[in-house]
């Protein structure tokens, strides 16, 4: 056991490649609580960053700047009576939120955080990741269909219209993305190795990006920019958030699907849809921003920018001590406070102490040999690399929610079919044309 | 009733409550409550929604959850005792409602405040129009999914309360006025505070109409939403914002004035087609047309008393009067019957919240229930007005 654990470490493929099931296990492991963690971080920021557009505080209570909120809210949820409405379908009911769920973690299984830093490298990856993630929508239907009430009815019914709208613009934009991964005639990516082919696998998807020096966003331009746009709207209605959240619509529909859920069952439709968000984003970033690849991989290719970006994940952390060692200092001096301020000042260390770890591994592994220190200085890149992309994509999403208005279910249908569909069908014919005149 | 066929005001008022002969799922009808414990209905209205599929086929207010039998108080209260029971009907334009009544009173009395109340009566009133109108602003943006406007008129709501506090001691139920005139004069400071606010209020409405006036999914979503024609909104009885939006040029303070308002130089915004976005940008404009009015009142106001020469039992001589005043939300009047006691004999009010409500069936029929939603609070009722 011993052996099959370390003969794996530093290895360049997959752990599902490999074979190798116990690292497989640690890799589900680690994303399972990562996810998790990343979630209730995502509920902290999103409450934090939403309060800050409208000049409030946000939670300020629980911990100091209410870090330890989403701790709160988690047992709160937990400790709630779990009411199961008496004329709801009680096994459907039980088991919607586990779909949902389900569907949303069962997509990580190919999200590659980095070349090797995934569970799995599928040769249909992508496919995998649509038809698994679109299975969302099951949990969101059955979920309104078993409560046995009106609102949670017409909320389920909009976001199955919805979802299955917007994922065949979805599926065609992605598909466009797949055609530039095979154009150039630059095949043999990732596991299909069959020449010119192009890839389905998320690892080739990203590693095609890489030998071609572009991200897909600005390939063939502006056809992978609005390819990417097409994406962006339809991921947000795919995941149900503002301006497309019809689907729990608070102001119509009280709470949409989940208005007869409570407690732990509730929170594991909120713990779905961040994770979809996640999920989604990661799917993004994959597809036309360059995967887990740092800015310039190819132009700045010179040992010392090598060394330059990889420090790039400690003062990060830096930064995020220096923010939290600074809301420390400005904590008002009255002894209430002081509790929180060594709890503040705590967690800055924390972070200080991830920030100096990240940067002795970045000096540690500055060479490019097989050393774990190099190795282990990579893997952090490419996951910091990754998971700062998709942290933009989670910026965003907030950001659409303090700005706009709800669309209307109606107009979200017409979009859906009249205007991105149309587009992302040009898009992918004018991408196939425009590959086969270029190679 | 003209604006209906006979059909649908049947189809109406006897929308069918039982349950469907078929259960739900197996009829594309619904009959669903909106309310009383909404988050969107404004308080504990109670909107049962007549639906197919989504698209609303009849509606049927239910209202009364919030009746406190005001009209009833005022029978058995003293005309000083009763003032300060109509701050609670519109809660949130509480000077409107005092002004009205002292006015109504005043006139059953025949006497009249001296300028300088009324101009601190105007300057008050107007500034609560507006803190009126920010409130129906942010609730407003809210139904409809936008959440931050609200945080920003309620901060800008703030300054107003502030002024209306160091004027009387209270923010929202103010009980400002007295028959007779005013019984505080301005406190030192007052004419700054609100030119302060003056200047500190215009940037803030482009700032509400940068978020929100050329936002394509907010012009979706109010724009041909709830329309309202200005012969139906008449046969309604609709008044204020949502009867100027359709066309009509209607306001009390320039078709009957009261108080100081003839002396001022203002205009009536009017809209065109009579929906939800006409209805928005009617009264973003009446907020600027307010803070005209506050400025003339502020700058022109007059030294002198403040209250009237009137005795210390109101006794008004047998009569009856109605008064009414253009509140924020429309028509507010007030019908007193006097048997000569100190009592009102009768005291009617004429709420603009529950007349316009009746509005709502015929601006949402056809549309979707997210509409009934904005259209709801398009017509800015405020449930303490229309149940009183």
């Amino acid at each position: 056991m011993l052996n099959s654990l370390m003969s794996y470490f530093g290895s360049t493929v997959t752990p599902g490649q490999a074979g190798n099931q116990l690292w497989a296990l640690i890799y589900v492991l680690i994303i399972f609580t990562g996810v998790s963690v990343a979630v209730m971080a995502m509920n902290w920021l999103e409450r934090k960053a939403l309060a800050h557009f409208q000049i409030r505080l946000g939670p300020m209570r629980v911990g100091p700047h209410g870090l330890l909120q989403p701790i709160a809210d988690a047992l709160k949820l937990m400790l709630k009576e779990d009411i199961i409405p008496a004329e709801a379908d009680q096994f459907v009911f039980w088991v919607a939120p586990l779909i949902g769920l389900l569907a949303a973690f069962t997509v990580y299984t190919v999200i590659p955080f980095g070349p090797s830093q995934a569970v799995s490298d599928m040769n249909i990856g992508i496919l995998f990741m649509l038809g698994v993630s679109s299975l969302g929508v099951l949990g969101i239907v059955v979920a309104g269909w078993a409560s046995n009430s009106h609102y949670p009815l017409i909320g389920a019914l909009r976001s199955s219209a919805q979802m299955v709208s917007y994922e065949v613009a979805m599926g065609l934009v992605v598909v466009s993305a797949i055609l530039m991964t095979s154009l150039h005639g630059i095949g043999m990516y990732g596991v299909t190795g069959n020449g010119d082919t192009g890839t389905l696998s998320m690892i080739g998807i990203v590693q095609a990006q890489q030998e071609q020096h572009i991200w897909f966003i600005f390939k063939f331009f502006p056809l992978g920019l609005i390819a990417f746009v097409i994406f962006a709207i339809a991921m947000v209605a795919e995941t149900n958030r503002a301006p497309f959240d019809m689907a729990e619509a608070e102001s119509e529909l009280t709470a949409g699907f989940h208005t007869e859920y409570s407690g732990l069952r509730w929170s594991l439709f909120m713990l779905a849809e961040y994770a979809a968000m996640i999920a989604v984003s990661a799917i993004a970033v994959t597809l036309w921003l360059g995967g887990w690849m740092r800015p310039f991989p190819n132009l700045l290719n010179a040992p010392v920018w090598e060394f330059i970006f990889s420090l790039f994940p400690g003062l990060t952390f830096v930064g995020l001590a220096a923010i939290a060692f600074i809301g420390a200092a400005r904590m008002p001096a009255h002894s209430f406070f002081k509790i929180q301020r060594i709890g503040l000042a705590v967690f800055a260390a924390a972070l200080g102490f991830i920030a100096l770890v990240l940067l002795l591994i970045a000096v540690a592994g500055r060479s490019a040999d097989t050393s774990v220190a190099a190795r282990f200085r990579e893997g952090i890149d490419y996951v910091y690399w990754f998971v700062f992309k998709v942290a933009v994509f989670m910026y965003l999403f907030i950001w659409y929610r303090a700005t706009w208005p709800r669309y209307r279910f109606d107009q979200l249908m017409r979009i859906g079919w009249k205007v991105m569909l149309p587009i992302s069908l040009g898009v992918l014919v004018l991408t196939a044309i425009v590959g086969v005149i270029f190679s | 009733m003209s604006i209906h066929n006979s059909d649908s005001v049947n189809e109406v008022s006897h929308l069918d409550l039982e349950a469907p002969d078929r259960p739900y799922l197996d009829s594309n009808e619904l009959i669903i409550n909106m309310g009383p414990q909404h988050p969107a209905t404004h308080g504990v209205l109670r909107v049962i929604l007549k639906l197919d599929g989504e698209r609303v086929l009849g509606t049927e207010c239910v209202i009364g959850y919030l009746h406190r039998g005001v009209e009833k108080i005022a029978e058995n209260r003293t005309y000083t005792m009763f003032n300060p029971y109509v701050d609670r009907m519109d809660y949130v334009a509480a000077v409107s409602n005092g002004l009205g009544y002292c006015e109504a009173v005043e006139k059953l009395l025949n006497v009249e405040a001296p300028p300088r109340a009324q101009y601190i009566r105007v300057i008050l009133t107007e500034l609560n129009r507006m803190a009126s109108h920010q409130l129906w602003l942010g609730t407003h943006a809210l139904d409809i999914g936008a959440m931050t406007p609200l945080f920003y008129t309620f901060r800008d709501r703030e300054e107003i309360l502030k002024i209306f506090e160091k004027y009387c001691g209270a923010r929202l139920t103010t009980h400002a006025f007295r028959i007779g005139g005013c019984q505080y004069e301005t406190y030192a400071g007052f004419e700054k505070d609100v030119k302060n606010f003056l200047t500190f209020f215009a940037p803030k409405i482009d700032e509400y109409e940068a978020l929100l006036t050329t936002n394509r999914i907010w012009l979706e979503r109010t724009k041909n939403v709830g329309v309202i024609s200005a012969a139906d909104a008449i046969a309604l009885g609709v008044t204020g914002p949502v009867l100027r939006a359709s066309g009509v040029k209607w306001d009390l303070r320039k078709a009957q004035p009261y108080a100081a308002y003839a002396k001022f130089d203002f205009e009536i915004p009017t809209g065109e087609n009579g929906d939800t976005y006409d209805r928005y940008l009617v009264r973003m404009a009446e907020m600027r047309q307010s803070m005209r009015i506050v400025e003339q009142a502020v700058n022109a106001i007059p030294e002198g008393p403040i209250m009237a020469k009137v005795p210390k039992v109101i006794k008004p001589p047998v009569g009856e009067i109605y008064h009414s005043i253009e509140a924020p939300k429309g028509e507010l009047g007030y019908f007193i019957v006097s048997d000569g006691s100190t009592q009102p004999y009768r005291l009617r009010v004429r709420p603009p919240s529950f007349v316009n409500l009746q509005a709502l069936d015929v601006m949402v029929r056809g549309l979707l229930v997210a509409d009934v939603v904005a259209v709801i609070g398009t017509i800015d009722i405020v449930l303490g007005e229309v149940d009183r």
